[in-house]
């Protein structure tokens, strides 16, 4: 989740997608995967992506649209330069997610799937990050932290 | 383990990790290499008290010696009482083995959980890795059926079916090509026990599912892991990268000619992809539609071959019951839930962490003697069992044992084994509305009772709570209930008012009206 395109840059990633979808196609089942690179090395899965992928593929764009759109996981616009994942499932409220939440979404100015006007976090809302002995949980890229006071909210968005 | 040095266990876990593990291992390094100290840091898993992380071992003479919870701040004062021989400090909690959280439990599929480095093959079998496969390899595919049937396993991954069964149907199903998938979704809020076996014992996950292959003739393995668990899919990728070379899949398992593959498939963040069906679509590159049945997923499972669904806690069973045999796996448990049930025990809890146990032991023993009652010392309220389509288990229900059945008969489940707690802080109509929240969420659109009742069962709750028509209201929440589960396809919609039911019934004084 590093690098990003301005719009005008979408059509730049074209080679890289169809790279990425020939390298899967053979395998079984390789639409999941081929999302998961293209997402890896653009940070987000572009418009421009998908008659690509269909096309290698030999799927409809609406098959490919429709899956990228069914996941949570998968999003179809830049994340800004770190991705915060915030956990509401209820062993972290059981524990003060409901307030931790309201205090991120202050503190950053945005609600989930917004990204911070410095372009520095996205909001997302996840549901379990399995370290719920250790709740509330918060994952910062691919860096999960427990028992996130709005203390220490602070300091891990102050770190770096 | 190198002579002469002293081997220091920091965990690498997901939650040890999360509390700062990585600090406290490098300060150990730094202030060893400072004093002139001789030390081998291993970063074991986690042995599962999470509550005790970052949990750091010393051995001395043999004997495993724990401190804990130790942050970076701890470390110099570590190394000035001596911890390096054992030495006397405030948390220092004496041999690991003889902890009481430790030493009352059970552990038989987590045997090696937290001991060995995850990523040492030769620790691994050490600890008694690879003999269910050998033994498995001298056997016939009905045989090694017969041994996991006779143990009595069932599924763990919420259903409790029995696994043996499952496993016969795929053998006699009719397909060229059989596969063995491993759902490693765990979207249950509350539950982290595949997630710490991945993270700390991968190797047995690797072995179940080659004994599965060989049981009903698959040749190819799919992991679906969850997207939400990064470490685990790189300590499962790297132990699968290991086992290949070495000859623990591929084409000659273990030099017997016998072909399982394996690979790791990442999610992408849908609860519902956590049911069987939805799962297999998923694998299949589809939106995780669920699929109606029949065809069972045994007989017309993925890209429509047999297909054998289980959960990684129940694949993770398979390598003790096949090295010790159904009869020693039999004898822990109760009634027909047979062998160990891994408790999860999460959310608002003094001692939380991982419990392996056998069945039968009330919650009240859970909650209290292992888990010590709330964080906040305040008392339980509630707590959420099997899940977020699971009940919410009112005080005047602990002495229930943990038993599948027992369980079925008061309305509640197992399930994955998450127990959720709550003090007298919670609003339990919150906790109602979230359960509806999840569903319309998680939603995966395909029957009405459930893309539609969910988002009315929210709004029927914020009426309550806003005083309009309070009791009109309340029987629409019940009979909404009702109608969701008598009329969805799968149990997202089926049991998502279970958590909502179990609130209109035990906790009825928060489903009010409210200033
Ligand atoms: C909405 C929903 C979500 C589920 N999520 C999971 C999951 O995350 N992991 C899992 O093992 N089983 C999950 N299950 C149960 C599976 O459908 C299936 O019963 C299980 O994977 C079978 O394996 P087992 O027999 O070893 O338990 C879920 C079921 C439903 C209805
Ligand atoms: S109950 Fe919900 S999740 Fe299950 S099939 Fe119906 S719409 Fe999909
Ligand atoms: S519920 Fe938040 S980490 Fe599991």
């Amino acid at each position: 989740m590093n690098k990003q395109l301005s719009k005008n840059g979408q059509d730049s990633c074209i080679p890289l997608v169809r790279e990425i979808a020939e390298r899967h196609a053979s395998r079984q089942g390789p639409l999941l995967p081929i999302l998961h690179s293209v997402q890896d090395e653009l940070g987000y899965i572009p418009n421009v992506a998908v008659p690509v992928i269909a096309e290698v593929l030999n799927l409809s764009r609406a098959e490919i649209h429709g899956v990228i759109t069914f996941y949570h996981f998968f999003r179809d616009a830049p994340p800004g330069k770190q991705t915060l994942y915030l956990c509401r499932a209820e062993a972290c409220q059981a524990m003060g997610a409901r307030k931790l939440e309201e205090y991120a979404k202050e503190k950053l100015g945005v609600d989930f799937h917004e990204t911070t006007s410095d372009g520095r976090f996205s909001l997302e809302p996840v549901y379990c990050l399995g370290n719920c002995a250790c709740s509330p949980a918060v994952m910062i890229d691919d860096f999960v932290y427990g028992r996130v006071t709005p203390e220490r909210f602070d300091s891990l968005i102050d770190e770096d | 383990m190198s002579k002469g040095k002293v081997n220091v266990f920091v965990p690498s876990d997901t939650a040890a990790r999360s509390l700062g593990s990585e600090d406290v291992a490098l300060s150990i390094e730094k202030v060893a290499l400072d004093l002139g100290k001789s030390v081998a840091i291993v970063r074991n898993g986690s042995r599962g008290l999470a509550w005790l992380e970052p949990l750091v071992e010393v051995e001395v003479d043999g004997k495993r010696h724990a401190y804990g919870p130790i942050s970076k701040d701890d470390v110099e004062g570590l190394f000035a009482v001596g911890f390096l021989e054992g030495g006397k400090h405030p948390k220092g909690l004496g041999p690991t083995e003889q902890l009481s959280y430790l030493s009352n439990q059970s552990r038989l599929t987590f045997s090696r959980v937290g001991i060995i480095d995850p990523l040492s093959l030769n620790a691994y079998q050490k600890h008694g890795g690879y003999e269910g496969l050998r033994n498995a390899l001298e056997m016939s595919c009905e045989e090694i059926v017969d041994v996991v049937t006779e143990s009595g396993l069932r599924g763990r991954g919420g259903a409790a079916f029995p696994t043996g069964i499952k496993w016969h149907t795929v053998l006699r199903a009719d397909g060229e090509q059989k596969y063995v998938t491993c759902n490693a979704d765990e979207g249950d809020s509350g539950t982290f026990a595949d997630r710490l076996i991945m993270e700390s014992d991968p190797f047995v996950l690797i072995e179940g599912m080659t004994i599965a292959g060989l049981a009903v003739k698959a040749t190819q393995g799919y992991i679906y892991l969850r997207t939400e668990y990064p470490l685990a899919i790189q300590v499962m990728n790297s132990a699968i990268q290991i086992a290949k070379s070495e000859g623990l899949l591929g084409d000659d398992v273990m030099g017997s000619g016998k072909t399982f593959n394996l690979e790791v498939r990442e999610a992408a963040g849908a609860y519902i992809c956590g049911e069987e069906t939805s799962m297999l679509e998923s694998l299949e590159g589809k939106r995780g539609i669920i699929r109606y049945r029949p065809p069972l997923p045994a007989i017309k499972g993925l890209f429509g071959s047999p297909t054998i669904v289980n959960n990684v806690i129940t694949l993770a069973t398979v390598p003790i019951i096949l090295a010790k045999g159904a009869q020693h796996y039999k004898e822990y448990g109760s009634g027909r839930s047979r062998g160990t049930l891994t408790v999860q025990l999460a959310g608002n809890i003094k001692r939380g962490g991982l419990v392996e146990i056998g069945f039968g032991k009330t919650l009240r023993e859970l909650l209290e003697d292992f888990g010590g009652g709330t964080a906040t010392g305040r008392p339980i309220r509630a707590v959420q069992a099997g899940g977020p389509l699971g009940a919410y288990v009112h005080p005047s229900q602990f002495d229930a044992p943990l038993d599948y059945e027992a369980f079925a008969e008061f309305g509640a489940m197992i399930g994955h084994g998450g127990l959720v707690v709550f003090d007298d802080t919670v609003d339990m109509a919150e906790q109602a509305r979230f359960a509806m929240e999840f569903c319309a969420v998680e939603s995966c659109g395909k029957c009405t009772p459930c893309r539609i009742g969910a988002v009315r069962g929210v709004e029927v709750i914020d009426r309550i709570l806003d005083g309009i028509d309070e009791s009109g209201n309340l029987v629409l929440l019940s009979e909404l209930c009702d109608t969701m589960i008598a009329g969805s396809l799968c149990a997202l919609g089926g049991m998502a008012p279970f958590p909502v039911q179990s609130v209109i019934k035990h906790f009825p004084e928060d489903l009010r009206a409210r200033k």
